[in-house]
């Protein structure tokens, strides 16, 4: 951002008259050039943002709005809520799953339509195509599918006298089923370019010393890779431990209460029951300061070895 | 080298870029706060009809008798109202942020359960001198009206009456050598029937269903069962739970049985709402407590009789639930939609718009009514809307609608797990209503 122009007063007392008056003018439009994005910032970003943090140290009761000043005690009953470690414990085992389904597939995927030529076009197209669905879609799609009394999967069901989302681990696995099935395009794309920016000289080269396929991949690909994975790693990692609608949706954190993921119960507790601003924004809170911390280790790690010096 | 280092600097700056609108979409809802709220306006009895345009929300639970009513009211008066409808699951949400913002609609409907916490939380204008200006006061339905009574100051009036009914399916109860005429008269022969209804071994048939994944198909359904046999759920204040009564033990065993004999829907197991009436409605159940509210649909696909929810040993009871309305706190029309509340209780609407839409009447005096009397169904539903039950605790929402409750912990506990919990689970309910 362009914030740093020189901002002095127009009315300053001219010295060489035509210079300042100049130097007013640029700053002026420098101002106006940056305003468009600094009122969406501050809109969009750092006025909810601050009025999260807010309600986190106030009592705000969903139906009555700012009830006074009270503040660690709402990030005591964030903690203390009865689903909290359920919550974290499910998000992360829901995060590593997702991300190597995710990743590992997407990698796979597009090796996989680089390498064909033939059907190239129609195979990325439809493992691409669930992605311009929504993930509200997707998932009312999916409750649907695996509905054992709606579903045209219900004879099936039936049968094995089991259903999709029965128990916590097949309502776990079901659910990432769709997410693999929504997203495994989206991320085959990302990898796409990534592959596609390797220079082929790199290849012939290593081909000439003699490498083989496993030791190209090893040793030219992935390391040529680091960044689109640093990329697509923060993408699904972020996202994941964000996941709301897939669960809200098909699961409504059931059955039992198993599949509860941190953003679900911040939206409990704010409207479902509690309807407590308060305590939702400090769960907020801790979530942001996770994510944050989260992405960071992620950077670092993703660091080329010599770059961390 | 270079060129992958100004990739890599590149995709971290997305990376960045991507974190923080995450942040940032995560970091929105919330409003601010705007108390406030007025009397309604002192204007004779009947309100103000000058050709306002009122706003009007309400669940889709109760979509049909709402455009029903509004319609009829557009099509006689100058007040033109517009009707929102908003799924059930998002309705608090809903509201709950419009009330922070101060963008509450003129009028909403809100589920009777929840009104005793909204009304304390201000949400709705006073309309005590209004209410007590209807010479007809005495007769509207007491458990809405002392729902939406708080420290002697009324806040809303019954919009449209939900009870829950036993149905049965009167072809599946001929067919299982079952009377078609005759409801079950206890709990036991409940499940009896429904396990007769079983044996027939049709497929896709099945002796009864429930939604055990579904706080509020269960209160709506298992409370009147617990209320027939004398006993209570809550002490009066709405504060303790009674939930693990002798009473409340023989119904979770007599469905823990059912369940397990396999006579029940099984889709029933994770039904959290959406299609918990589905399987009756499409003929494949053979009785179920039902929301009497549908009777008018489902009498299209199925030859269905009425009764009350009987308990333990015999009796008979409802559950009185269903939405009351009032004049939101940000209504600056209240004058306006007096008109249409103090119409929504003439005869005009109960009789010649809910009666006959085969709905129940929220005036007593009304019972009897032409439409009422022509079928005794509606009869049955009129006499043990009388004898029905609506719960009233400020936290209830909280115990026993919210998908991660602690009531939906102990059925789900009693009927599919275990059953060795339920003291403690009961506990956990007394718990959250005391908060």
């Amino acid at each position: 951002m362009s914030l740093d122009v020189p901002t002095r007063p127009p009315s300053t007392p001219p010295a060489p008259p035509a210079a300042p008056r100049r130097r007013g003018r640029r700053a002026l439009s420098g101002w106006l050039y940056a305003t468009p994005t600094a009122v969406f910032v501050v809109a969009l970003f750092v006025a909810p943002l601050g009025l999260v943090l807010v309600m986190s140290a106030a009592r705000w009761p969903l139906l009555s709005g700012f009830r006074g000043w009270n503040f660690p005690d709402n990030y005591a009953k964030a903690v203390d809520n009865r689903f909290f470690l359920d919550s974290v414990v499910f998000t992360v085992k829901y995060t590593v799953l997702a991300t190597v389904l995710l990743i590992g597939l997407g990698l796979g995927l597009a090796l996989l339509v680089q390498e064909s030529t033939r059907w190239k076009g129609l195979l990325r197209t439809s493992i691409l195509v669930p992605s311009a669905l929504g993930l509200a879609s997707a998932s009312l799609l999916f409750y649907v599918l695996y509905s054992p009394l709606a579903g045209p999967l219900s004879p099936l069901m039936a049968e094995l006298g089991a259903t999709f989302l029965g128990t916590p681990n097949a309502a776990l696995w079901s659910t990432l089923f769709l997410i693999v099935w929504r997203y495994a395009g989206f991320y085959m794309l990302l990898m796409l370019v990534g592959l596609q920016g390797i220079p082929v000289e790199v290849y012939e080269a290593a081909r000439m010393d003699g490498a083989s396929r496993w030791q190209l991949f090893r040793h030219v690909t992935l390391p040529l890779l680091r960044p689109t994975l640093a990329l697509t790693t923060v993408l699904c990692v972020t996202g994941s431990l964000l996941a709301f609608e897939q669960f809200y949706i098909l699961t409504k954190g059931g059955p039992d209460n198993s599949t509860i993921s941190v953003v679900q119960l911040v939206y409990s507790v704010a409207f479902q029951g509690q309807n407590d601003l308060g305590v939702a924004a400090a769960l907020s809170v801790l979530v942001l300061g996770a994510l944050v911390l989260v992405n960071v280790l992620q950077l670092r790690a993703f660091r080329r070895p010599e770059e961390g010096t | 080298m270079r060129g992958v280092r100004g990739r890599s600097a590149r995709s971290r700056a997305a990376a960045g870029a991507v974190a923080a609108l995450l942040l940032a979409v995560s970091a929105c809802g919330g409003g601010g706060a705007a108390p406030g709220g007025g009397e309604v306006a002192q204007v004779g009895p009947d309100g103000v009809d000058d050709g306002a345009t009122l706003t009007l929300w309400a669940r889709d639970s109760l979509e049909t008798q709402t455009n029903l009513l509004v319609d009829a009211y557009n099509a006689t008066h100058q007040n033109k109202i517009e009707v929102t409808i908003v799924p059930n699951d998002d309705y608090v949400a809903k509201v709950g942020a419009a009330a922070g913002a101060g963008g509450l609609p003129d009028l909403f409907a809100a589920d009777i359960v929840y009104v005793p916490n909204w009304a304390e939380q201000g949400l709705f204008q006073d309309l005590t001198a209004n209410i007590d200006g209807l010479p007809f006061k005495d007769t509207l339905n007491k458990g809405h009206m002392s729902a939406g009574t708080l420290d002697g100051s009324s806040y809303v009036l019954p919009f449209v009456l939900d009870l829950s009914m036993l149905f049965w399916n009167k072809t599946l109860f001929a067919e299982a050598g079952l009377d078609p005429e005759k409801a079950p008269a206890t709990l036991e022969e409940f499940a009896d029937a429904a396990k007769k209804i079983q044996a027939l071994g049709k497929p896709d048939t099945y002796g009864t269903a429930t939604g055990l994944n579904c706080g509020g198909c269960l209160v709506f359904t298992w409370f009147p069962s617990m209320w027939a046999a004398g006993e209570q759920v809550m002490n009066p204040e709405g504060t303790e739970s009674l939930l693990a009564s002798d009473t409340a033990t023989e119904v979770y065993d007599t469905w823990r049985d059912l369940w397990a004999s396999g006579a029940v829907l099984p889709s029933s197991q994770d039904e959290a709402g959406p299609t918990w009436t589905a399987g009756f409605n499409s003929g494949k159940v053979g009785l179920q407590p039902y929301p009497a509210t549908l009777l008018a649909s489902v009498q299209q696909t199925v030859d269905v009789g009425v009764a009350g929810i009987p308990g333990p040993g015999g009796g008979a009871s409802t559950f009185v639930g269903g939405d009351g309305i009032g004049v939101s706190k940000d209504s600056t029309k209240a004058a306006q939609a007096w008109n249409f509340l103090a119409w929504l209780m003439t005869e005009d609407a109960q009789v010649e718009v809910l009666a006959k839409n085969n709905d129940v009447v929220s005036r007593s005096d009304l019972a009897t009514n032409r439409y009422a009397t022509s079928d005794p169904r509606l009869v049955t539903i009129n006499e043990v809307a009388a004898e029905g039950v609506t719960p009233v605790a400020r936290n209830f929402q909280q115990a026993f609608n919210a998908p991660t409750g602690p009531w939906l912990t102990l059925v789900r506990e009693a009927v599919l797990g275990p059953g060795t919990a339920l003291e403690q689970n009961n506990e956990e309910i007394t718990a959250v209503l005391g908060q």
